[in-house]
């Protein structure tokens, strides 16, 4: 059964990233939300959490941010409302790292 | 029409006071063992503040609802998890929290810890292994 | 796919009622049902009818009324939240003593058991917090 994780913080603000890419199992999802997005960003402390990860992140969140996603960590999905949508239907359950 | 029960995990991670989620969890928490699930809850990241003994809420005001956590045996809520890590970070053991109990009617009403304590990758596995997953 | 949308925060303090209509909306728009919205800690500010945010920005609680108009959607407000923080109906108001009522169009106020319920019937529940 595959999981899909939401983080919607800052990881230079909380530790819900942490949690989140250290608790992941093989075969879930991780989508970067709201002021998650931040983790998102390549050469930040924040992006030696991902590796190895199925990671995406919400385009909407990144541009009202200014994030362009040449910024972005390679390897990372840029999704929409519609593609978060079926992330979950994809995934069994979903855990949100308040 | 879904018939077939549930695993539901109500996952804490939020320490008490500072804001409500921790007491309005456990309303849900409350609530929700009448519906006949198979209901587990887990304390983790700061949510394992909420088991700390003695609490004496008096000087801020506030409802102390503490002693709420040692009815869930009563309600049927024998799964407790506790994130080893998050204590060890926190410098606490179990020793500082609550030690929870219930009453195993099919073994005479012998008492039984309610708490089990649980590695990261522990915890990873359970909740890996649940249908729906409420957050607070 | 059947959801249930659970939203902790209210309007305009933080992003999650923002996020949770742009997913709800998605949803639907995809042809999937939304068994219900429950809205629980401040997320019921999400149903007083008397907000007035500037003119030049989103209306979030008309937002939602106008949703759950087109698609005759289950939105309800967890009652002890609501209690709490003074979202009331004329249930509530007759009850409680209250003089007022502002609850907006299309939400409704229940006990926590429609949460529950909501992730019993539903293939998925998705929670939006801080």
């Amino acid at each position: 059964m595959a999981m899909l994780h939401l983080v919607n913080k800052s990881p230079y603000d909380a530790c819900n990233l942490d949690t989140a890419s250290s608790i992941m199992k093989s075969g879930d999802s991780l989508l970067l939300i709201e002021d998650g997005v931040y983790g998102a960003v390549k050469n930040g402390k924040a992006a030696s959490l991902l590796g190895g990860l199925k990671v995406s992140v919400l385009g909407p969140d990144l541009a009202a941010r200014g994030i362009s996603e040449d910024k972005l960590i390679d390897g990372i999905e840029v999704i929409d409302y519609a593609g978060f949508v079926d992330l979950v239907e994809a995934n069994d359950k979903v855990q949100s790292w308040l | 029409m879904s018939e077939a029960v549930k695993k539901f995990m109500y996952i804490n991670r939020k320490a008490p006071y500072g804001t409500i989620y921790a007491w309005e969890a456990l309303e849900v928490v409350l609530i929700g063992a009448a519906f006949e699930q198979d209901v587990s809850v887990t304390f983790m990241d700061d949510g394992v503040y909420q088991l700390m003994k003695d609490q004496d809420t008096s000087g801020i005001g506030m409802k102390n609802f503490s002693p709420t956590y040692a009815a869930l045996g009563d309600f049927e809520i024998t799964k407790i998890y506790v994130e080893k890590e998050s204590l060890e970070e926190r410098g606490l053991s179990l020793d500082d929290l609550q030690h929870l109990v219930w009453e195993d009617e099919d073994e005479d009403w012998a008492e039984k810890d309610s708490i089990r304590l649980v590695s990261r990758t522990e915890l990873a596995d359970v909740l890996a292994d649940q249908d729906v997953l409420f957050n607070f | 796919m059947k959801l249930t949308i659970q939203v902790n925060e209210g309007p305009y303090q933080h992003q999650s009622s923002d996020t949770a209509y742009f997913f709800t909306k998605a949803a639907l728009e995809k042809g999937h049902e939304i068994f219900r919205v429950f809205f629980y800690h401040d997320g019921v500010n999400n149903g007083t009818r008397l907000t007035t945010p500037p003119q030049d920005d989103r209306n979030i609680v008309n937002r939602w009324s106008e949703l759950g108009k087109e698609y005759d959607l289950d939105m309800v407000l967890c009652v002890a939240a609501a209690q709490r923080r003074g979202i009331v109906d004329d249930g509530e108001a007759e009850r409680n003593g209250k003089d007022a009522t502002n609850i907006a169009p299309g939400f409704r106020i229940s006990g926590l058991g429609q949460l529950i319920e909501g992730g019993v019937q539903s293939d998925r529940l998705v929670v939006f917090g801080d």
